[in-house]
């Protein structure tokens, strides 16, 4: 493209020398024709500017001196003499023939342009004094306002007055855009200040009466800032001062007089007259008219703006991180755990005592207990970005290895898991990553005929949701083929041919083991030994994962995950003699079962709950508990993958935070409880699995059926 | 696409490379010849956003163009930068105190063209 150019240029140029040659002949017999010194003059300025942007410089600096020499005689200050023709006609030879050079750098010719340059300027009414360094400064390309200085790491704050000029907008300037662009250099707090706006019947629409006062606080350099007000700096006021180095340490800032005084917005003589009478000073300031609300509320930003950057670079400076090895943390998390057991039961023993002294402790300790709880959690937490980066580098030695173009794109790298969590979350996102760049993306060519992008796209989030941590690995890829899996699944019998399935419960076949439609092995993936690893490692982890997928359109996979694995707050629930935790996340409310309702329902166990049919489960039926029901059940209502389900128990306790205990390897299989928790009288209560207990009955359901 | 920016000047190859550059980043574009021109395809256009012109121009230069535009009553506020090769302040001073917005001393790199139209057009 830039040869394309070079050619335009030379083009024209050749076209001005042609035009100059003519002119110059003209000027020889009428030597006072302005119009044509006019044109040749600008024939010149023609090849001097586009000559320096092509590349042209030599001739660009040989034309500027023939340039110079025009400029006098058009400004009248130099008559056209037969000499000065001659010249300029052997100067317009010398950059044609510039030109054909191509303007190399070995120049036979270069002494002759010396010659007639050094002609040239004796020819000039001062002698060549100044000449050369009018050649340096049009040689010198301006930087112009683009200048891209950036300081160092260390945080400026600028203290910036703007006043433009009352005809600012007939110079066709925006002073909001200026203003906006120091906003983008960084924290920036503007107050207008409007005490010039005259009153209305004397305003004029088209002048600018507001000027404005900045505070930036920035790493970038003062030319940086002068750079924004390129355009304006010469008319208006703009004050630029530097309030703060980047060095200071914290400790009071200035006081609200001071930073006025400092600013010129008010004498020192009133600074002390008033200061006598001690009030706010910002306050007396303004009702005494010696200052406006705006300026004082000014002030005060600086004020807080300065404060707020001294105390952050403290806590930046202080703030070093230590290490600490990670089984210390586990003790620590033990401890806790412990502690919160310990503390249910000092709470529980205190309630039952009525002594109001003891209560008072005792709540005490919950506060503290707790607060304890969230910070040792805390610490085990860490952003989930270092895991999404090593995927990066997945991806890229993969989509090179299937020859497919794609693009990771990611968000909410900052959010939070326990560090457990997201080293046991590692290889199951592998799989998932390796599986939507194997099987969803296509390759290039085949997208290009679909329509879509060549590049694919595998977008990962990470995001809170309540008490878990959603994560979603999104594909622009070929998406699951619904019939492809129905037919595979009744092959193996996982379904009756012919059976209707809902998309969701279709795509979760793709994670039971030995399942994996693709036509081909590849080294990446395919093996059908994938998504039930992938399956079971999420739900060793307490979480479950989704499939949503479009064909054609792509695949989106959302991984749900516990924030924590070592305390969950829970319901505590009573069935019997035995106690069942119910993790609060799942549970929507709680209402009544009585006898009379359930005869109701005829056997069938749904519950109208307001209207809406409710399914429930019997847990004194599930977990096989002898005696009688009370009369008055309750039935705790779940909300979870699996729908609305309620669970029947006896009573329902109340919250409580459940230390996790696993159950050992013995009993690692049972269905429907995934943990057990001590409470505070020492008693053991088993965690229920809502989902898979959900799903154990809709088993059974079937089986009746 | 944004409203066209009108560059004038009588040299075609740095319309042309103007033109090229700003195309490129995706503006639109108007051309004109010297400032009469641009004046007569200011007033067929009264969409235009911005103005870029060269200050030596026959017919009327620069510095006239920018007196017009700001005398007018359709485009009294339109941001208008001046490409120049002077870098004596005389000749910047009178394109200012005309009303022009801004300026771009030639040689320019179009990336140095680019940031000063995105800073004048905000």
């Amino acid at each position: 493209m830039k040869d394309a150019h070079m050619t335009a240029f030379k083009e024209e140029a050749y076209e001005l020398l042609a035009e100059l040659e003519t002119s110059l002949l003209t000027l020889e017999e009428t030597p006072d024709d302005s119009e044509t010194v006019g044109r040749v003059f600008r024939a010149m300025h023609t090849i001097k500017g586009s000559g320096a942007m092509f590349g042209f410089e030599d001739i660009a600096a040989f034309t500027h001196e023939v340039e110079t020499v025009f400029d006098l005689v058009r400004k009248g200050e130099m008559a056209v003499t037969k000499e000065l023709i001659n010249l300029t006609l052997a100067a317009r030879d010398r950059i044609k023939a510039m030109l054909d050079g191509d303007g190399a750098a070995e120049d036979p010719g270069a002494e002759r342009a010396e010659a007639i340059i050094a002609s040239l300027r004796a020819l000039l009414p001062g002698g060549d004094k100044d000449a050369h360094g009018a050649t340096a400064d049009s040689a010198d390309p301006r930087p112009g306002p683009t200048a891209e200085d950036r300081g160092g790491d260390a945080t400026f704050i600028y203290r910036i007055r703007f006043k433009p000029p009352p005809d600012i907008f007939l110079c066709g300037t925006n002073p909001v855009g200026l203003i906006d662009e120091l906003r983008r250099m960084g924290e920036c707090t503007v107050v207008a200040e409007t005490d010039a706006i005259p009153s209305l019947d004397e305003l004029n629409p088209e002048l600018c009466y507001v000027y404005w006062d900045l505070l930036l606080s920035t790493t970038r350099k003062i030319e940086a800032i002068r750079d924004v007000f390129i355009f304006v700096e010469d008319d208006g006021t703009l004050k630029i001062e530097i309030i703060d180095e980047g060095d200071g340490t914290p400790g009071d800032y200035k006081k609200m007089g001071d930073i006025l005084v400092e600013r010129g917005d008010l004498s020192p003589e009133a600074l002390r007259k008033v200061l006598g009478r001690q009030k706010r000073i910002g306050e007396m300031l303004v009702e005494d008219g010696l200052t406006t609300e705006g300026k004082v509320q000014s002030a005060l930003l600086e004020q807080r703006q300065v404060k707020e950057r001294l105390e952050k670079r403290q806590a930046v400076e202080s703030a070093s991180s230590i290490r600490v090895p990670s089984e210390r943390l586990d003790t620590l998390m033990n401890l806790v755990g412990e502690l919160v057991t310990v503390q249910a039961r000092f709470s529980q023993t205190a309630g039952s005592r009525k002594d109001a002294e003891l209560s008072s402790i005792a709540e005490e300790v919950e506060r503290l207990t707790w607060e304890l709880r969230d910070n040792a959690m805390n610490i085990r937490m860490l952003p989930i970005g270092t895991t999404f980066s090593k995927f990066k580098r997945l991806l890229r030695d993969l989509s090179g290895e299937l020859g497919k173009d794609i693009e990771l794109s990611t968000e909410g790298e900052e959010t939070e898991l326990d560090k457990t969590v997201i080293e046991k979350l590692n290889d199951p996102l592998v799989h998932l990553i390796r599986n939507s760049i194997d099987h969803g993306i296509e390759m290039p060519d085949v997208r290009e005929s679909l329509g879509k992008p060549r590049c694919g796209t595998v977008h990962l989030s990470a995001v809170h949701s309540g008490a878990n941590v959603l994560i979603r690995i999104r594909d622009d890829g070929a998406g699951l083929d619904k019939e492809a899996i129905r037919a595979k699944a009744a092959e193996r019998g996982l379904i009756a041919p012919g059976a209707v399935l809902s998309d969701k419960d279709l795509f979760g076949l793709v994670l039971l083991p030995g399942f994996s439609t693709a036509k081909k092995i590849t080294n990446v993936s395919g093996r059908g030994v994938g998504m039930d690893v992938v399956k079971r490692a999420i739900e060793a982890l307490r979480g479950a994962i989704e499939i949503d997928s479009r064909r054609g359109a792509g695949t989106t996979i959302t991984v749900r995950l516990p924030l924590t694995l070592a305390i969950i707050d829970g319901l505590l629930v009573n069935i019997g003699e035995g106690f069942f935790v119910i993790p609060l996340a799942v549970v929507e409310e709680c209402v009544e079962l009585t006898r009379g309702d359930a005869a109701r329902s005829h056997g069938r166990d749904i519950a109208n709950v307001r209207g809406q049919l409710t399914p429930y489960i019997r847990l004194r039926e599930q977990f096989v508990v002898s005696g009688e029901p009370p009369p008055i059940e309750q039935i705790v209502i779940t909300e979870g993958s699996e729908g609305r389900v309620g669970l029947v128990v006896d009573r329902v306790v109340g919250e409580m935070q459940a230390v996790i205990k696993s159950l050992g390897r013995v009993y690692k299989d049972v269905d429907g409880v995934s943990g057990s928790t001590i409470m505070g009288d020492g008693t053991v209560a088993l965690i229920l699995d809502v989902p898979k207990l959900v799903k154990t009955a809709e088993m059974r359901e079937k089986e009746l059926i | 696409m944004g409203k066209p920016i009108l560059i004038v000047d009588d040299s075609s190859s740095i319309r042309q490379m103007v033109s090229f550059t700003l195309k490129g980043a995706g503006y639109n574009v108007i051309e004109a010849v010297d400032g009469r021109d641009a004046f007569e395809k200011l007033q067929g256009n009264p969409s235009v956003g911005m103005i870029v012109t060269d200050l030596n121009m026959p017919n009327l230069d620069g510095i006239g163009l920018i007196r017009q535009v700001r005398a007018s009553s359709s485009h009294k506020f339109i941001p208008i930068i001046m490409l120049t090769t002077e870098s004596q302040d005389s000749r910047k001073q009178e394109g200012r105190s005309a009303g022009a917005t801004g300026w771009i001393i030639k040689p320019f790199k179009p990336e140095q063209l680019l940031a000063v139209v995105r800073k004048v057009l905000g």
